[in-house]
Formats: structure tokens, C-alpha cells, sequence
């Protein structure tokens, strides 16, 4: 069986297209597991409409502290070892505070601390109307560990790819370059960066760029809404060029991106002929060579 | 005061809104605060243009084991919920970068060969920004997962002196709950757009399950989006200010820019959203 490759979009700064490329992409590549790894505040399957779902896993992040008041005796020694502070004078577990160490539950003398698994979200397998695979996740509100919950969203797909004997996982990827966002892009074969030609832009690309080194990750750029301003766009393509990253091309500011969003479809579909639309055609050529060469 | 600017979707315009703000009440002479808790991408400092006084590293607890003392019990690994230590046949193995710093690994090692060592994840710069701002943001060190314990510190510099104007990071999970648990008023920032009003809708649930008023900005408007519009009147969530698309705002934004030093014609958008956050909060002034 051929090696499944795995093709990450990130960003860095929020809002700068990704999952407007990603949707793009998605109805472009043909042999493909789809998967949005953004699982705080999941958005592909809103122009990746899915159909059907084929499967729902429970994601449990990592266990709580609670206090039976009745068994506590107020000694104070969970308060005491709580590096958080989520124990109030009235032995109350804040459970936003909560790390879930188990400091309190594994130390307490009355054995007052109850200390379980509580459910954190939900891992989506479903089939969309090209036939295709799409995993996405869901984090409830607040929650912790969403680098776990991508995690699960990749393995999923994984599964699923071998599965089919799909070649290529396009994953969507959340914005930053935290905990989730390092779960998104360890192993994958290719790091596409979306930015934007504005110093908020540009700053972010720098960050998010020595995290695909850190993690020796293949990294590519792609700048949106690139005539905003031209004099960022240069120095972005240069900064490519000075740091050994493959300059995939330039998406211009395009309103019916948005439009085409809210009548859930892709660009590709809203308005093909477009500008914006046809320089993604051009990426995607480029992707697939370089995809061909990994 | 303590205001902080939220979003679930990135790049709805949070900092746009933030900075803008900071800059319109310290321009009307208020004592402003301005807190980056966006720690993996801060961007305030772009436009506030602060002059960085000083710079502190920011260390959590990591814990040192003294392999000599260790006797392979394997207690710290088979307790340590975030699977940060794993216990080999001949020594501890300590995986640094899943340390969330609690300690009990230390407090529980039979052999007392577990004490507290420290460990970098990012540091705080602090200074004085344009209209005497003061300013403070938390830079996260790159390949470094651990964003809350900076958060946190970040918080460490509030001046209940100052009105604290706070960027949160975008998303909806803990580093937005560390980010705005203790502010008194939530500003949500969103764009009308299906992608916008979804994530909104769970950043909202974020902030109403630890009891925070809330308030909406509305970033490039461009005609009515009636699902937006429909969830705030069924929700009762009171519209702020509006700032609409604009290809000026977006090129001034480009350069580093503030919207309303360069397009005066916005101040009044700025003025509405700080009485309307004053109002909401039943206060003459801030402060």
C-alpha cells in the first residue's frame, strides 16, 4: 500500500483563509481523507457539507476534582497542594481551575476527593456528497485538551484513509502556535502556511514557520488577500526565498469568498472564473508536483 | 475595570477593536491598562508601539529527579495524569514539554528523589505604549504547548487603577476560560459570516458558563446577515458598536495602523462601544 501523506494547513494569526483554502482544496483533491483539526471552533464542515454520519466517539479529556463535603474534614491539605488555587476557603473545586493533576484526590487523608474522567467533546466520521471522507471534532465550550482531541480527529482520519486506501489527509488546522496547533502538524509531510500581507501577518508567519522547523516540517506559503498591500507581499516572498520555503502563490482579497461562504460552498463553486478562484487552481497544480515529490 | 475581547473565530478583528479602544479612552483621559494574553501571537504591540522597560522569563515547575536516589517504583509515572514522566527499567524518563507543573510527582516519591526545578515556557515584556498606555504582553517560546501558566502571569500585572483593556486568544477551550474568569465585562468581536456566528455562538456559552456579561462587536458589516442577527435579539446580547467593511480600515490596519487616529470618521464607533459598556455595567465612568 502507497504511504498516506498528510498536508496541514496552518496559519498562525486567525482569519487569514485557511479553511476557505481548505474547503477549496478539498473539492479539488480527488484521493483524500478530509479533516479539521480546528476543534475549538470547527468551521470546515460548513462548506465541506457533510451527509452522512458514519460514526460518533465520545472524546473524554482529562479527569476533575470534586469534594464530597461530607467526607471532608477541612484539613486544608488540598488547598495547600493545589498549585492552581482551584480550591476555595469552602473546600469548592473551580472547576475552570482545575488542571486535573489529582494532587488533591492521590493526598487526601478522608479520601473526600473524587477524581473522574469527564467527557470533553465528540469525534465525527462522516461521508460527504462526493463520496468522500471527512473527520472533524467538536470540543465542548472551555474545555481542555484539545491537543489530544486533534490527536484522535488524526487518527481517525488515519484509519480511514487506510481503510479506503485514500493517498493524501488534508488536515485543516487551528490558529496559533500552542498545544493544539503542535498536535496538528507533528508528522505531517507539509506544513502550508495561509498569512495575510499586513505586520500582524507577517509577525505570526515568523512564529509559526520556526515551529514547522522545530518540528522539521516542509513548510509553504500562501498570501491571501495579497493586494491589501503589495510592499508586504514582496518582502514575504523574499522572506520565503531567505529561508529555504516554497512560495506557492498569492490569493487576492476577494469578497465572494465571503458570499460564497454564506451559502455554504466553496469558491471554486460560487465563482470559478474569479481571480481568487483560479489562483487556487494554480496552488493546488504546485501542491500536487510537490505532493508527487515527497 | 476589566474588559476583555473575545471571539472563538481568529481574525474577526479582536486586537482591532482592542487597541482602538485602549487608545480612545486613555485619549480621553482615563488611566488605560492593556494586557496581550494572546500569548502565542500577540499583536497589540504592532500598533501600540510600546517602549519595552522590561523583560521577565516566566518559569513553571519541572521536576528534577536524582536518578541515584530514584529506587524504580514507578509511582511519580503511574500518578502523573498528563503522562509526563515514564519509568524505564534503569531510571525516570521526564517528557518536559507535558509538565504541567503540579507537583505531585514531588510531594509523592517515597525516596525523596524528586524536587522542584524550573523551566522556561515564554517571558513578559511590559513598557509604556502611545497616550501613556501601560503595557504588557506574554510571548509564548515557540514548540512550547503550555499556554495557561503564562496567561496567568500576564494577569500577574493587572492595576485596578487602570481601566484593563484584555486581547484573549482566539478559540473557545481553557486558555480563553484562564483569560477572562476574573474580568468583569466580556467584549465577543465577530464577523457576519456562517464561520463567525458559529464559533461566537460557543465562545458565548464559554462566557455564560462562568457568569459574564457579555457584550457584541460587529466587524465588517456588510449588509444584514440575518441568522447573526436573529441569534443576538433571541439571546439577548446586546450589540455594542458595528465597524463596517471597509477596504481603509483594512489598509490602514496593513500599515500598523489605528483606525481611529487615521479615519476619524470611526471615533464615533469607538465612542458607542465605551458608553455602551459603561451602561451595560450601570457606571458613570470607568475605573
Amino acid at each position: 500500500m502507497a504511504d498516506i501523506k498528510e498536508l496541514v494547513i496552518v496559519s498562525g494569526k486567525g482569519g487569514t483563509g485557511k479553511t476557505s483554502l481548505a474547503g477549496a482544496l478539498s473539492s479539488l483533491f480527488q484521493d483524500k481523507v478530509i479533516a479539521d483539526c480546528d476543534v475549538d471552533a470547527a468551521n470546515l464542515h460548513l462548506i465541506v457539507a457533510p451527509e452522512e454520519v458514519l460514526s460518533q466517539k465520545e472524546f473524554t479529556g482529562g479527569k476533575k476534582a470534586s469534594i464530597d463535603l461530607k467526607k471532608c474534614t477541612q484539613c486544608n491539605i488540598c488547598r495547600d497542594v493545589c498549585n492552581y488555587n482551584a480550591i476555595s476557603d469552602e473546600y469548592i473545586v473551580d472547576r475552570a481551575l482545575c488542571e486535573g493533576c489529582g494532587a488533591c484526590y492521590f493526598l487526601c487523608p478522608a479520601a473526600a476527593v473524587e477524581f473522574t474522567p469527564q467527557l470533553a467533546g465528540y469525534c465525527y466520521t462522516c461521508s460527504t456528497s462526493g463520496d468522500q471522507i471527512f473527520v472533524f471534532a467538536e470540543l465542548l465550550p472551555g474545555e481542555e485538551n484539545s491537543g489530544k482531541l486533534v490527536a484522535m480527529v488524526r487518527n481517525e482520519a488515519r484509519e480511514e484513509a487506510q481503510k479506503a486506501g485514500k493517498g493524501l489527509i488534508l488536515i485543516d488546522g487551528p490558529p496559533g502556535i500552542g498545544c493544539p496547533v503542535i498536535s496538528s502538524l507533528t508528522g505531517t509531510h507539509l506544513a502550508v502556511v495561509v498569512s495575510e500581507p499586513t505586520p500582524t501577518g507577517a509577525h505570526d508567519l515568523r512564529r509559526i514557520v520556526e515551529l514547522a522547523r522545530h518540528f522539521q516540517i516542509k513548510t509553504a506559503l500562501v498570501v491571501n488577500k495579497s493586494d491589501i498591500n503589495p510592499r508586504f507581499v514582496d518582502q514575504m516572498r523574499q522572506y520565503c526565498q531567505d529561508e529555504g520555503i516554497i512560495y506557492l502563490g498569492e490569493i487576492p482579497y476577494e469578497v465572494k469568498i465571503t458570499q460564497a461562504q454564506k451559502e455554504m460552498k466553496t469558491i471554486l463553486e460560487f465563482a470559478p472564473d474569479c481571480e481568487a478562484s483560479r489562483a487556487i487552481k494554480e496552488i493546488y497544480k504546485k501542491l500536487t508536483s510537490i505532493l508527487e515529490e515527497l | 475595570m476589566r474588559i476583555a475581547f473575545a471571539s472563538g473565530k481568529g481574525g474577526t478583528g479582536k486586537t482591532t477593536v482592542a487597541v482602538n479602544l485602549a487608545f480612545f479612552l486613555a485619549y480621553s483621559q482615563q488611566k488605560v491598562q492593556y494586557l496581550d494574553c494572546d500569548v502565542e501571537e500577540p499583536n497589540g504591540h504592532i500598533f501600540l508601539k510600546p517602549h519595552i522597560e522590561g523583560r521577565t522569563p516566566v518559569q513553571i515547575m519541572v521536576p528534577v529527579i536524582n536518578q541515584d536516589l530514584c529506587i524504580n517504583c514507578g509511582k511519580c509515572s503511574s500518578h502523573c495524569q498528563f503522562n509526563a514522566l515514564a519509568t524505564l527499567p534503569n531510571n525516570v524518563l521526564l517528557f518536559p514539554e507535558l509538565c504541567h507543573g503540579c507537583g505531585l510527582c514531588v510531594r509523592i516519591c517515597p525516596a525523596g528523589a524528586i524536587t522542584e526545578g524550573k523551566r522556561e515556557i515564554g517571558y513578559i515584556e511590559k513598557g509604556r505604549a502611545i497616550k501613556d498606555i501601560e503595557f504588557v504582553h506574554g510571548i509564548l517560546n515557540v514548540g512550547e504547548p503550555m499556554a495557561g501558566p503564562l496567561i496567568n502571569k500576564v494577569k500577574g500585572y493587572y492595576r485596578d487603577d487602570c481601566v484593563q483593556i484584555i486581547d484573549a486568544p482566539p478559540g473557545t477551550s481553557c486558555p480563553v476560560v484562564k483569560t477572562i474568569i476574573d474580568v468583569d465585562f466580556v467584549v465577543m468581536v465577530t464577523e457576519p459570516t456562517p464561520f463567525g456566528l458559529h464559533d461566537l455562538k460557543i465562545a458565548v456559552s464559554v462566557a455564560q458558563t462562568i457568569n459574564k456579561p457579555i457584550g457584541i462587536v460587529i466587524n465588517r458589516e456588510n449588509g444584514e446577515f440575518k441568522p447573526l442577527m436573529e441569534y443576538l435579539s433571541k439571546n439577548r446580547l446586546p450589540i455594542l458598536a458595528t465597524l463596517p467593511e471597509d477596504r481603509a480600515i483594512a489598509s490602514h490596519y496593513s500599515e500598523g495602523n489605528l483606525v481611529i487616529e487615521r479615519l476619524p470618521l470611526y471615533i464615533d464607533n469607538f465612542m458607542d462601544l465605551a458608553v455602551n459598556i459603561r451602561r451595560l455595567l450601570g457606571k458613570k465612568t470607568f475605573g
